[in-house]
């Protein structure tokens, strides 16, 4: 498997650490309540499908990376830079 | 034996290997096989299940019978494929599965107990008792059955990998791969042509054939002297492509030649698009004892006449259902060997005359001689009839070698007019099939084939073909009428490898094993080394039939990688030993061992367990005496393997409180805090202190086993989370030395070193700040993880060995020494202080006495999820230290906390140690804990239970600081 860093380009998956969901740019506020926490930290899809999911570039150059990619084909349809993202579920 | 005439082998080049001993010649160019037969030595091994004697069955990487061991000890290697394996002058290659000999097998008898044998034997017959499963039955069939073994010794490290890039990757030089490759070549892409075989060109080396008016063989060298001279293309022979992955990620093996100095490569190939020219290999026709030395496949033995000059034996039959029966027999003609009869199952035929006879609408239905053929029943309009023979070639049509189309989940497509299955196209994305893989049997559909399928692929990367003829070759078609299985009693093989037969198969079918994959686990077929690449489409056609369904709705097994064996030791090479996992060593590496401490893995680091000194017989004498350097003068031991992260940037501060509990924007420069560090889920994930150099400058450090763990975790902090900080870091570890000096008379030590002496005043614990030792400039931390005064001095790296041995020999003089790991670890038990043991990813700050350090004033990575009321149950099991009621009692690590009176039953369990170690300085075990509500029960006592080391102590629980809880000596 291999990956485009936007900043080094296509390398091997090796290079990488695997997170999980992209979910993880969303964070809510402290007092966003206990369903938008537990859904932050928690609850996870498992889609035959598309996902996106976060992947550090460890073994290149430390940016964390969006991978948006099809769990049925393997494609690898985006790689961008991590940014945080609009809070999580209210 | 070997023909006068023909051949591609060097005939004056003779090598000499043996086989089971015995001297044999043969002709540079010659395989194992090839020169065996040349010999005529038909018979090579024993089958795996019925010791059958078995030979020859195929030209190339797909031979279930020949399999030999070839070396001896630590070079031995079981099961290699004579048809594979080149020889060498000097090579020692031996048969298998057969004791005492190749010639007298005692285990032959299983071949006679055959009845019983049959498929589903061992599940129904081993059963009862159930205890003598692992004992007995095991064993004793493990021993009976298997191919060649291992010498035991560990192989020498001859293997490599290796990786390279392309733009397009050409599977197999035969026709199609060399046409596509050329053309590839041609349009200026960078270009990758592997091959498996020694002499790349597929079965132009095997066929006696034209293109473009030369012949086929000679075609194929000069395309591949061409491609050998452009820049652009590299040519891999012996490379067998493996597997097909992701994102155009091919593994490949290459066998490097005799002499080499890597026995084997295991290569990772990305190309951008790869052309699949893998060609196809023949299938047998199961009849009765179709297995015999001397029955092979007629593409096989057209490769062994062709292009190695040999013939099995003087008189040849030749069995099949398509034209490729005929076009043999010509060949042999050619070769001046006597064709006897050729034996067509389709009854209207139009076939060729030749100097034989031969029967239209005719089967085989059986075979005998012992150890290799000696004539063969033939049945004719109703009529059985003997033929003396001592070789068979069959031709039962061809499979195209779908296999790596597989690799990415997909199934190939049945065509009902080859009999066959062919690449379902795109199951591979990037990759298409041309050629015999993709069911194309002439040559001139395969040069067709390629030519587009390569264009087609340049053009996907923006390359542009240019015109390229295609030259003239045959373009026969190919007509085949499926013939699967004769009729009749006995035997008839399918899978030879795995011992397999017809009626194993109906037989799984009876037995209601009617899916593919049940059948295919019931009888084995398929699943040996070979796996199955000459059986399996028959073996689905007879399960077919028995099922009464057609071919495509029985489907297929599902191939995985890889297309052919791949030793363990090519995949992991470099990965023997202490390859394995990178190693790293402090700057006083080489002291401690000088010193004779034995070293123990941190992560990747080493580090000293503890320093003998002559006269200590135990670890422990060693461990005490270190304890008591640092407790009554000092101690010096290598701290560099903690994680250090420099930090800095007008918002360090605001950083540094969003990822620890406690507030570090205020801490003032020049001091030093503790900070605890939570997962989001609210947990703890690491501990450490860090200091405060200047207003926009902090050194963090973290524990050495979380070092990678944290330095992830900021960056997920910076850039996920918070780009908005202006907060730069960078992981320092490997450039500071840290040395930690520890005991009362640490600063008496130190101001001997320091340009500019240092008292209580200027440096109060929890102090840090710049210093010149030795000319060095340097840092000095005044922190404690011992409980003792202590400090920790900190150089560039390239001055730590330097540094260490002077404080170590300073430390000498005033009746200390260096310390280990034993010593740090009970120094820092006695104060109760937490490690990676207590911090184990299921205890929260609460758990561990820190629920204070959780910031009320501010925002912190787990702050939210660690107020769950959940996680703030007193009930909890907490943190709490432990000392057995009577002084001799053990304390274990791992042991479980029970009421007094309780079961030791996990329903009863109250907590569990987590760190323990013998004090000195009370004469007793301790232990560090978490109990249920540990705090409040201070001095109640519990029952302390090992299962597992047969342990039971009374034990009180008390608070975990052991030595000075006032924390005065730590102030000194």
């Amino acid at each position: 498997m291999r990956l485009a860093c936007p900043i080094c380009g296509t390398r091997d998956r090796r290079e990488f650490y695997y997170k999980g969901d992209a979910v993880a740019l969303a964070r809510p506020d402290p007092d966003a309540g206990a369903a938008a926490w537990d859904s932050y930290v928690h609850l996870r899809d498992n889609p035959a499908g598309q996902v996106r999911d976060l992947w550090h570039h460890e073994a290149g150059c430390g940016a964390w990376v969006v991978v948006t990619r099809d769990t049925v084909s393997h494609a690898v349809l985006d790689v961008a830079l991590a940014r945080p993202e609009a809070g999580g579920v209210q | 034996m070997r023909l006068q005439n023909g051949g591609m082998v060097d005939r004056s080049k003779v090598i000499r290997f043996s086989f089971d001993g015995v001297p044999v010649e043969g002709f540079a160019g010659d395989t194992v096989a090839s020169a065996l037969l040349g010999r005529g030595q038909r018979l090579i091994g024993r089958s795996f299940k019925y010791h059958r004697p078995r030979g020859v069955l195929s030209a190339g990487s797909e031979e279930p019978n020949a399999l030999v061991t070839v070396g001896r000890g630590a070079a031995q290697e079981p099961n290699v494929r004579a048809t594979v394996q080149e020889i060498s002058e000097g090579l020692e290659v031996f048969s298998q599965n057969a004791w005492p000999s190749l010639k007298r097998d005692v285990l032959s008898v299983n071949d006679r107990l055959w009845p019983f044998l049959g498929a589903g034997f061992y599940y129904k017959t081993f059963m009862w008792p159930r205890a003598f499963w692992e004992k007995i039955y095991e064993p004793v069939i493990r021993r009976a059955a298997g191919l060649g073994g291992l010498s035991g010794a560990a192989p020498d490290e001859r293997y490599q990998k290796a990786f390279a890039y392309c733009d397009v990757l050409v599977i197999g030089a035969g026709p199609s791969g060399l046409m596509a490759a050329k053309l590839a070549a041609l349009a200026g892409a960078d270009v990758i042509l592997a091959d498996e075989d020694s002499q790349p060109g597929g079965r132009l080396n095997a066929e006696r054939l034209e293109i473009g008016g030369q012949t086929g063989a000679a075609w194929g060298q000069a395309v591949l002297a061409e491609l050998r001279a452009m820049p652009n293309v590299r040519v891999m022979t012996r490379t067998t492509v493996t597997g097909a992955y992701d994102q155009g990620t091919y593994g490949a093996l290459e066998r490097k030649p005799a002499g080499s100095p890597a026995q084997e490569v295991f290569w990772r190939i990305v190309a951008k698009r790869a052309i699949l020219a893998a060609g196809a290999i023949e299938r047998s026709i199961a009849f009765a004892d179709n297995d015999r030395p001397g029955v092979m496949t007629a593409g096989a033995l057209r490769a062994y006449v062709n292009r190695w000059a040999v013939s099995p034996a003087p008189r040849v039959a030749i069995f099949g259902n398509n034209d490729d029966a005929h076009k043999t027999a010509q060949d042999l003609v050619a070769a001046g060997v006597q064709v006897v009869a050729v034996i067509d199952s389709r009854p209207d035929a139009k076939v060729p005359a030749g100097p034989y006879e031969v029967l239209t609408g005719a089967v085989v239905e059986g075979s005998a001689g012992r150890l290799g053929l000696t004539s063969i029943t033939v049945r004719h309009q109703g009529r059985a009839r003997k033929i003396a023979v001592g070789c068979l070639a069959v031709s039962g049509g061809w499979n195209p070698s779908v296999h790596l189309t597989c690799h990415m989940n997909g199934r190939p497509t049945w065509r009902a007019d080859i009999a066959s299955f062919v690449p379902t196209p795109g199951a591979i994305p990037g990759l298409t099939a041309v050629g015999a893989c993709n069911g194309a049997f002439s040559t001139a559909a395969c040069l067709r084939e390629a030519v587009a399928a390569t264009r087609e692929a340049l053009a996907k990367i923006g390359l542009e073909a240019p015109q390229l003829e295609i030259p003239s070759a045959e373009d026969a078609p190919y007509r085949i009428d499926p013939l699967w299985a004769v009729p009749g009693k006995g035997r008839a093989w399918l899978d030879f490898q795995n011992d397999v037969t017809v009626k194993d198969v109906k037989q799984a079918a009876t037995e209601n094993f009617r899916s593919v994959e049940h059948m295919k686990r019931y009888t084995t077929q398929g699943m040996a080394t070979d796996q199955g690449k000459n059986s399996n489409v028959a073996a689905l056609a007879v399960l077919a039939d028995a099922t009464g369904r057609g071919i495509p709705e029985t489907g297929t097994t599902t191939f995985r990688p890889p297309y052919s064996p791949v030793s363990i030791a090519a995949m992991g090479a470099g990965g023997q030993g202490m390859g394995f996992a990178p190693q790293r060593f402090t700057t006083s590496h080489a002291a401690s061992l000088a010193a004779g401490a034995p070293m123990i893995e941190a992560g990747l680091w080493y580090r000293p367990s503890f320093f003998p000194r002559a006269g200590e017989t135990t670890w422990r004498q060693s461990c005490d005496r270190e304890v008591g350097f640092v407790r009554n003068t000092v101690g010096i031991c290598d701290v560099s393997t903690l994680g250090k992260i420099d930090i800095q940037g007008p918002d360090a501060g605001a950083f540094l409180d969003l990822v620890y509990t406690n507030m570090f924007s205020t801490l003032k420069q020049g001091r030093v805090r503790y900070g605890l560090m939570l997962r989001e889920d609210g947990y703890v994930m690491d501990d450490g202190t860090t200091a405060r150099l200047g207003p926009q400058h902090y050194v963090m450090t973290t524990t050495t086993a979380a070092a990678g763990e944290v330095m992830r975790h900021l960056d997920f902090v910076s850039q996920c989370l918070r780009p908005d900080l202006d907060v730069r870091y960078t992981s320092v570890t490997e450039q500071w030395a840290q040395f930690a000096v520890a005991g009362p008379k640490s600063r008496d030590l130190l101001n001997q070193l320091l340009e500019t002496p240092i008292d209580n005043e200027t440096w109060p614990f929890m102090s840090c700040g710049a210093i010149r030792i030795g000319g060095v400039e340097g840092r000095l931390f005044r922190i404690s993880f011992s409980g003792e005064h202590a400090y920790e001095v900190a150089v560039p790296a390239r001055f730590g060995a330097s540094l260490f041995s002077h404080l170590v020999e300073m430390a000498k003089q005033h009746g200390g020494g260096a310390y280990g790991m034993e010593a740090l670890n009970v120094l820092r038990i006695e104060k109760g202080h937490i490690t990676h043991a207590e911090i184990h990813g299921r205890t929260t700050a609460f758990d561990c006495g820190f629920e204070k350090m959780v910031s009320a004033k501010k925002d912190c990575i787990g702050k939210t999820m660690s107020q769950r009321p959940g996680l703030l149950d007193p009930m909890r099991e907490r943190f709490i230290g432990l000392r057995p009621v009577a002084a001799t009692g053990k304390i274990t690590a791992g042991a479980h906390l029970f009421n007094p009176g309780d079961p030791a039953q996990r329903a009863f369990d109250q907590g569990y140690v987590t760190s323990v170690a013998f004090s000195p300085d009370l004469g007793h075990d301790i232990g560090l804990a978490f109990v249920k509500n540990g705090p409040a029960r201070i001095g109640e006592t519990l029952r302390l239970v090992d299962h597992l080391r047969g342990v039971e102590t009374q034990v009180q629980i008390c608070d975990p600081v052991f030595i000075d809880p006032e924390g005065g000596r730590t102030r000194g």
